[in-house]
């Protein structure tokens, strides 16, 4: 707990709609409280736009406690900010120091058009999850939830994959926008419970298939992984890819047969 | 069941619709006497879905999955960002998997117990009937719920029950319920059976003849305001715990949906009942915009005081043992600082108005690990609790190894809601609410872990049910078209409210506005609530809120995404509804659950009801803007849970 | 007006997708089936180029069993398949996964090109204005598309150089493999192209080693620490032994005056030479 207040000079991105030209414009942030949250250090800075009767800086959040995924923003180049298993909701203004020029953007990629200033539009991913993200199971038709026990180590490695807020920093933070990281997450998700399995191969090639329509190639970088706030692994990545061209073999029609 | 053992009567406005019977059959009886549609002309009827929490996204799956046409609408950018996702602790069961004497039986008496008997013991048995279902569906669907070494699911015990029934996935329950029916929903989506509207926040409610015929929607990112039209509307819109300005709500959890269908009829019941969770952080400063809570289960190893000095300034490792007061230790020798939910924050906040809070706001009291470290080790603690000191220390930057934490209570979620009868729809014919944004099962207090089950319950088991008992009785009725004169007037009522905010051009944001009713409500109707205060309270939000309409300053268009006008027409209804609820606590003059009339106390300071004169459910009927609302009563009967005074000394 | 209004809802697909091809060839039509391709072709070229660096090693024992490795290759098959079509098997192998590998590079990037350089392109604004903080990307994996390139540039001169003869700072003698590489390398400009260029395939390899056992798939909690190591090991051995042929000649270890058969101008004339040199050492 700190009483000395900081000042922060930022560089926030500005863009009144989807098709217009955008620009950085330049806001002195003073008197930040270390205790404030980046979040509320920008209603700050938008509760003086409205004093000085200017239009507010345009930016989603929601739950900020970092489980709903709304937040977004690069800053300073990296998305959700410079700390580690974070996202911007719970990055804290005492990670920056008196004078700091910090730098905020939207996310970019080309699925991920801007509807304004900070805000963008990340549609796509539900499309991602609506191409297979599910177990068919008929509300009511369910067995018992312990007639197939689960080994500990699948549910837990599950519940890994499935602690993907879907916030879109990985593509955010990948030089090619690939949403590998997230897709992966949420096919193994299911790809790894003894639930999931008679889906699976066509669960992996539809999804993987959909993520190929909005989103660019993984070339192992690993950056997604440094900006993920749940911290998800990159291992996911390579059980996708496993479980993508065995989904190939396995998803082949019979000669003479239709697809 | 309608209830004529004391003085006062259920209003005739309100039928419960509950049947007769016992309530261990009652719902499986009543199942087969509701009216069907066949699977054939399910596909006639169109409902909407408004919300797609927890609640929201398994009734639209549920009811597209059996054939309905579905038109699911969300505020946020997709169904998955809903604040059911930010539920921590976990999901009741009566799966008894532990062996250890749960039965339904058992669920149902302590939910009813624990919501300080204000809730209708139909609705909570088949509530704790459902619940086991709901956990199958759910490991069906793949949430990850935590397992034994055997493969197994694993239980632990909540606050409020004596056995284990409490299903969880790490700290993150209702992250994975909601991914799951969130899964459920986008399978929907697949399939062309659910239309999924992301982004357009639901205005108006609709009716036609008294009866429900659609909703009014604006689109988020151009603002376009639009009609939809359906048989039959269901609101799943969470609660209003955001009344407050600071809870543990997501920031844009509001009560308008549910406040425009009031506006329109459909009653609104016990706005009074907020709950308010003793472990939250404290508010730092006055640019805080939430509040986060941490589990309760801290309270098993920390302990709760504060300085007896007033005013003390000093770190509280040079604090002696004998300045400091274990206020919770003090005055409850069994339980300690075990006591419930309400009556932890309630002396929290006696002794911080005291003058004796901690911090630099002098705004909480410490929790104090030292003991817990020194007997158990560093190391025990830290795997108990790690994940909750990383949060703590992340946020205030203090270290809680080293120094005890601070905590506050703070709201977390709203007992109140749409008054709804058994079959969960309002008094507006055709129109729902379900999950939080009911009243229906938690009465005045809801115990740990039981939110998440409620909002599945109605959403997978109950309503896509009864809902079949209205449609049935439409069967050959085609919807009302978005270009019949209710609709066009519901469209230009829309918007012109919102144009009107961008009119006003005064000095002050919504959010300042926000702000300093929240503090108003907080202050008066918040932990503990008194005649005078209540009174006090209604004046200054009356005075407080004619100033926020005629001094409010919204900047942007309305003709693309414009995140302040979506606040303030939020926090307009957050007027309206609070003064309803300084009305309902002022007029409700007993004490129960997170209702707490200081006038209404037992010597030992605790909650006494006023079961002679308050045993019923208050509900409120709008009259127009300029009229007050009508109160009815829905009186409560007891049979299977009798009736006791809790005591925790 | 830079671009058409997106849809804010339902995104714009940034590729049309194709009618599936009959299995295996529907592998090539996503691009995840493509990087398994480009790591079972990288993990091809990388067994060629380390057997590739390990053959040369014999430029150690001397010419003449330089010369003896080099008449070995051409005998693969022994006397079952005639002289040089086993080799020539194996070169078109090579030659398919090379094109099958670099198909495959240009075609993911391009991918992502689009999925990512136009992201909010307006007026020429460049995707993050403000710059992006690489944190984990290496400098390995930054360049794949630079080094990849290279290492074909070079491939072309190194074929040029010391298959075709093509060059002209050596009198290319075929069948005498020491003397076109040792005249060739005592040439310092052509010295330093070949340890610029071998840098760049140690760099490739380093990020190609690592990124092939994702690409495949090929993952478990036992492994995976030694998945870097081994590409570091890969790299770092391939990259020594290569580096000392171009370093080794120029401080004159690898001396063409060491060469019995310098100066034999011709073909014929080199073997006639290697093959008195191999009778006089069995005798």
């Amino acid at each position: 707990m700190s009483e000395n207040t900081i000042n922060l000079t930022l560089e926030v991105w500005r863009q009144n709609g989807p098709t217009e030209k955008g620009r950085f414009e330049t806001y002195e942030a003073k008197g930040i409280s270390p205790d404030a949250s980046f979040l509320e250090m920008l209603d700050e800075v938008n509760e003086r736009l409205i004093d000085d009767d200017k239009v507010p800086v345009t930016f989603e959040s929601d739950c900020r406690e970092g489980i709903c995924g709304t937040c977004s923003l690069m800053i300073n180049g990296q998305a959700h900010g410079p700390n580690k298993g974070q996202s911007t909701c719970q990055l804290h203004m005492r990670t920056f120091s008196d004078g700091d020029h910090i730098t905020i953007e939207p996310f970019r990629a080309t699925s991920f058009p801007i509807i304004k200033d900070l805000a963008v539009s990340r549609a796509a991913m539900d499309t991602i999850q609506q191409a297979g993200g599910y177990i068919s199971v008929t509300t009511g038709s369910a067995p018992d939830a312990n007639m197939i026990p689960v080994p500990k180590p699948a549910a837990d490695l599950a519940m890994d994959a499935a602690a993907c807020i879907g916030c879109g920093a990985c593509v955010a933070a990948c030089p090619n926008s690939a949403a590998q990281l997230f897709t992966s997450a949420k096919i193994q998700q299911f790809n790894l419970l003894p639930q999931g399995q008679p889906e699976r191969w066509k669960r992996t090639e539809a999804m993987v298939d959909t993520m190929e329509d909005f989103f660019g190639t993984c070339t192992n970088h690993g950056e997604c992984f440094e900006a993920c706030p749940k911290e998800i692994s990159l291992d996911f990545i390579a059980f996708m890819n496993r479980d993508y061209v065995k989904a190939k073999v396995k998803n082949r029609n019979l000669s003479g047969q239709k697809s | 069941m309608t209830a004529t053992m004391n003085s006062r009567t259920t209003s005739p406005a309100l039928d419960s619709k509950v049947p007769d019977g016992d309530n261990a059959t009652l719902w499986e009886n009543h199942k087969f006497s509701m009216k069907l549609v066949n699977p054939s002309n399910k596909r006639k009827f169109t409902v909407i879905v408004v919300g797609t929490g927890l609640a929201g996204a398994s009734a639209a799956a549920t009811m597209a999955e059996l054939g309905y046409k579905v038109k699911a609408f969300t505020f946020h950018d997709s169904p998955r960002r809903a604040h059911s996702i930010a539920a921590q602790g976990g999901i009741n069961a009566a799966k008894n998997y532990p062996n250890d004497g749960d039965s339904v039986h058992r669920l149902f008496y302590d939910t009813v117990k624990g919501g300080d008997y204000r809730s209708r013991e139909a609705n909570v048995h088949r509530l704790a009937e459902v619940s086991v279902n709901i956990i199958d569906q759910c490991v069906a669907q793949g949430v990850p719920f935590a397992r034994d070494y055997g493969g197994l699911l694993d239980n632990r015990s909540f606050g409020g029950a004596q056995v284990s029934r409490t299903f969880y996935a790490r700290g993150q329950t209702g992250q994975q319920l909601l991914l799951g029916a969130y899964s459920a929903l986008n399978r929907q989506i697949n399939l062309g059976a659910v239309e999924m509207h992301n982004r357009k926040e639901m205005l108006d409610v609709v009716t036609k003849d008294g009866e429900t015929a659609g909703i009014v929607t604006r689109d988020l990112l151009t603002g376009e305001v639009e009609s939809h039209s359906a048989h039959a509307v269901v609101l799943a819109t969470g609660g209003y715990g955001n009344i407050y300005y600071l809870s543990t709500n997501a920031m844009m959890s509001n009560v308008t949906a549910a406040w425009r269908a009031h506006r329109r009829g459909a009653f609104f019941a016990n706005p009074c009942y907020t709950q308010i969770h003793p472990t939250c952080i404290p508010a730092s400063a006055d640019h805080q915009s939430k509040l986060t809570l941490m589990s309760e289960s801290l309270r098993n190893d920390g302990r709760i005081w504060v300085p007896t000095a007033f005013d003390d300034n000093r770190l509280a490792s040079e604090i002696p043992e004998d300045e400091r007061d274990y206020f919770l230790e003090r005055k409850y020798p069994a339980f300690g600082n075990l006591v419930p939910r309400d009556v932890a924050s309630r002396n929290s906040k006696t002794v911080v108005d005291e003058g004796r809070g901690v911090g630099p706001l002098k705004n909480g009291v410490f929790l104090d690990f030292a003991e817990a470290i020194a007997r158990d080790g560093k190391a025990t603690i830290e795997a108990k609790y790690g994940n909750l000191f990383d949060m703590y220390a992340n946020i205030t930057g203090e270290d809680p190894y080293k120094r005890p934490m601070r905590i506050y209570p703070a709201t977390h979620y709203t007992m109140g809601g749409l008054w709804v009868d058994y079959h969960l729809m309002t008094t507006i014919p055709g129109t729902y609410a379900i999950g939080e944004a009911n009243f229906s099962d938690h009465g005045a207090n809801r115990l740990g872990a039981s939110a998440l089950m409620q909002g599945l319950a109605d959403g997978y088991f109950v309503l896509p049910y009864t809902i079949g008992d209205y449609l049935a009785g439409k069967l050959g009725e085609g919807v009302v078209p978005t270009d019949d004169p209710v609709f066009k007037a519901a469209e230009a009522e829309v918007a012109d409210q919102t144009s009107k905010w961008l009119s006003v051009k005064g000095t002050k944001s919504p959010e300042h506005f926000h702000r300093e009713l929240g503090k108003i409500v907080w202050e008066r109707i918040g932990m503990a609530r008194d005649k005078n205060g209540l009174e006090k309270a209604q004046d200054e939000i009356a005075s407080l809120e004619s100033e926020f309409k005629t001094n409010v300053r919204v900047k942007g268009d309305s003709s693309s995404m414009n995140t302040e006008l979506e606040k303030v027409g939020r926090i307009a209804d957050f007027f309206e509804l609070a003064k309803l609820k300084a009305r309902d606590a002022l007029v409700r003059e007993e004490s129960c659950g997170g209702h707490f009339r200081v006038e209404s106390q037992t010597e030992e300071g605790e909650a006494l009801r006023d079961d002679e004169n308050f045993k019923h459910v208050a509900a409120w009927e709008w009259n127009g803007e300029d009229t007050a609302q009508t109160k009815h009563e829905e009186q409560l009967e007891f049979n299977d849970v009798p009736l006791s005074q809790r005591s925790y000394k | 007006m830079a671009q058409a209004m997106p849809n804010l809802r339902d995104p714009q697909p940034i590729r049309t997708r194709r009618e599936p091809l009959p299995f295996p060839l529907n592998i090539w039509q996503s691009a995840v089936g493509r990087k398994w391709i480009m790591a079972v072709t990288g993990l091809g070229l990388l067994g060629f180029v380390l057997a590739h660096m390990i053959g040369n090693l014999h430029v150690y024992e001397g010419p003449v069993e330089l010369h003896e490795y080099a008449e070995a290759l051409r005998e693969l098959g022994g006397h079952i398949i005639p002289r040089t079509v086993l080799l020539w098997v194996l070169r078109l192998g090579l030659i398919a996964m090379f094109g099958l590998h670099i198909a495959a590079a240009y075609t993911t990037k391009e991918i992502s090109r689009r999925a990512s350089d136009d992201a909010n392109f307006i007026d020429g604004q460049k995707n993050y204005p403000g710059g992006r903080d690489y944190i984990a990307a290496s400098y390995a994996s930054r360049t794949m598309r630079w080094t990849g390139p290279i290492i074909l540039l070079y491939l072309i001169f190194h074929l040029a150089d010391l298959t075709w003869g093509l060059l002209p700072h050596t009198d290319y003698v075929r069948g005498d493999p020491f003397h076109n590489l040792s005249t060739s390398l005592s040439n310092l400009p052509v010295a330093i192209i070949y340890i610029v260029a071998n840098v760049a395939l140690a760099v490739h390899i380093f990020h190609g080693t690592w990124s092939m056992f994702q690409s495949l798939g090929l993952n478990n909690p036992r492994f995976n620490d030694a998945r870097r190591i081994l590409a570091a090991g890969l790299a770092g051995v391939i990259l020594v032994g290569n580096l000392t042929f171009p370093i080794l000649t120029q401080v004159g270890v690898i001396d063409p005056d060491d060469n019995p058969c310098e100066g034999s101008g011709s073909e014929a004339a080199a073997l006639e030479c290697f093959e008195a040199e191999i009778e006089k050492a069995e005798a």
